[in-house]
């Protein structure tokens, strides 16, 4: 079949370590943490009280007070980071048909923030206490259907819930709908808000986050190390620009990197624990290197799904093994970005896909820090402690979800033919 | 402070508009800005300041920052 090509024009990233893309990059290339002591909300009942927040964000500066208000934290950090994605897009003063542009945005747990606020106050105060705007704020949509106000997008707009993999499958979907000629641009992602009293012990009631470095909150998140115990939860948004490759040129867009395949699987086997051997994961990476007509022998990089738990960590590792061979998982680079921003939930899979581009525009793989005695199973090149300068053409970005849902992305560097 | 001059601080905090603007002819949607989501959390906050109740019925007659301020008092309620 031949198919429309989609190139990334523009990228819009808030995040623990920067809240533009060139911001974030140079961090993650610099290895520099953005993981602290949670301050959002009171940590000391939680086993873990470390997070990546996106310190100093103010969103009545961006939207004043009164409209702030009326969103909550995961919209506005999607508005934000698609406006910025827009701009670098040069959409501002050439905006494109409103007709074909559409909007795909991932998150795992939407408002949440705003339903135990509101569940609050109801309990306080009655049910005649419950906000107009508490239905709007909480539904996980809301942050497409407001990007598309913001941006007049009319065309295909909605929203992707697959926990830890939700901007993933929004990228993915977007890669198909752009093919199938259904939009020439798309904006997708994902943006996610979860550092709040029910989230966050909900995930420690897991037994799923980091709970043993409280006190070294920058070193809590260790992909692939010995001494890993576990994710450290993260807030924020990442948004691409999706766009059919003549579309771009035609416009003269600077284009980023090429998304060429996408590949999605389900695990069938556990409600949260990765299937043996990252079965799944393994299958999502040859569907997507399948997908992009990419040969296990040119992949360069992975962008790692590399959580920091027990079990995602080995069973990626095998599942990079299986998926690419062993000549190819020991030759290649694999690396956790989600070592210095923490894991952003339905955030997680556009933020390393927008790194992942970044890595192949500009030919230097970041690294994985606090890696620092390979654990048991992980024994592949993590890159780990400093960034690597690479010739790197090909690469693939994992993001692997509770429920079983695994997503590949695969890019290509971009160019020009 | 003066009944006129909550129901203003109290429409400026809701809306983000401009004291200057809330005038008693001002409406709500067309010169404020409102729409139906906002008016029913105005009429929760008057509610609260003022500590009433106000109907559905009575909600809906409420278009304009003089028609709140003469139903208010009304009601009795002076400051």
């Amino acid at each position: 079949m031949s198919h429309r090509r989609v190139v990334v024009t523009g990228l819009g990233v808030v995040s623990p370590i920067g809240v533009t893309p060139s911001e974030a990059w140079n961090n993650a290339l610099e290895g520099k943490s953005g993981i602290g002591r949670i301050t959002l909300i009171d940590p000391s009942d939680f086993t873990s009280q470390v997070a990546g927040q996106v310190n100093g964000f103010d969103p009545v500066a961006h939207f004043g007070a009164a409209e702030a208000r009326k969103s909550d934290r995961f919209t506005q950090f999607a508005r934000v980071a698609s406006l910025n994605a827009w701009n670098a897009a040069g959409f501002a003063d050439d905006p494109p048909d409103p007709e074909r542009v559409g909007v795909i945005l991932g998150s795992g747990v939407g408002g949440i923030g705003t339903f135990e606020e509101q569940m609050r106050t109801a309990m306080e105060r009655g049910p005649r206490r419950i906000s107009p705007f508490f239905v709007p704020m909480m539904i996980s949509n809301m942050a497409c259907g407001q990007v598309a106000i913001d941006l007049n997008a009319r065309a295909l707009n909605y929203c992707t819930v697959t926990a830890c993999a939700s901007s993933g499958h929004a990228l993915a979907a977007a890669l198909d709908s752009i093919r199938l000629g259904r939009a020439d641009v798309i904006l997708a992602g994902g943006s996610e808000a979860p550092i709040t009293f029910m989230a966050l012990g909900g995930f420690c009631a897991l037994k799923a986050l980091s709970t043993g470095w409280n006190d070294r909150p920058t070193r809590a998140c260790r992909p692939f190390d010995r001494d890993r115990d576990g994710f450290v939860m993260s807030e924020g948004g990442a948004v691409l620009i999706l766009e059919e490759l003549s579309h771009a040129k035609a416009r003269g867009a600077e284009i980023v990197a090429e998304l060429v395949g996408a590949g999605m699987t389900c695990d069938a086997f556990h409600i949260t624990a990765p299937a043996e051997g990252g079965e799944g994961s393994r299958r999502a990476m040859i569907n997507a290197m399948r997908d992009g007509g990419i040969d296990p022998g040119s992949v360069d990089y992975i962008n790692a799904h590399g959580t920091s738990t027990q079990l995602n960590d080995v069973n990626e590792t095998m599942a990079i093994i299986s998926a690419l061979g062993q000549e190819n998982a020991h030759r290649i680079m694999v690396s956790s970005t989600k070592s210095v921003h923490g894991h952003m939930l339905g955030a997680a899979g556009s933020m390393e896909a927008s790194i992942t581009c970044l890595a192949l525009k500009h030919g230097v793989v970041p690294p994985t820090i606090n890696h620092e005695n390979p654990g048991e199973g992980c024994v592949l090149d993590y890159v780990p402690g400093s960034a690597r300068e690479a010739d790197i053409h090909v690469a693939l970005s994992n993001s692997l979800g509770f429920g079983g849902h695994n997503v590949t992305l695969a890019f290509r560097k971009y160019t020009g033919n | 402070m003066s009944l006129e001059n909550r129901v203003t601080e109290i429409i400026v905090n809701k809306l983000g508009v401009k004291a200057e603007e809330v005038t008693p002819e001002a409406h709500f949607v067309t010169d404020l800005g409102a729409d139906s989501l906002d008016q029913v959390e105005l009429m929760m906050d008057f509610e609260d300041a003022f500590d009433l109740k106000i109907s559905d019925e009575e909600a809906g007659k409420l278009q304009t920052v003089g028609a709140v301020i003469d139903f208010l008092k009304a009601k009795g309620i002076s400051v």
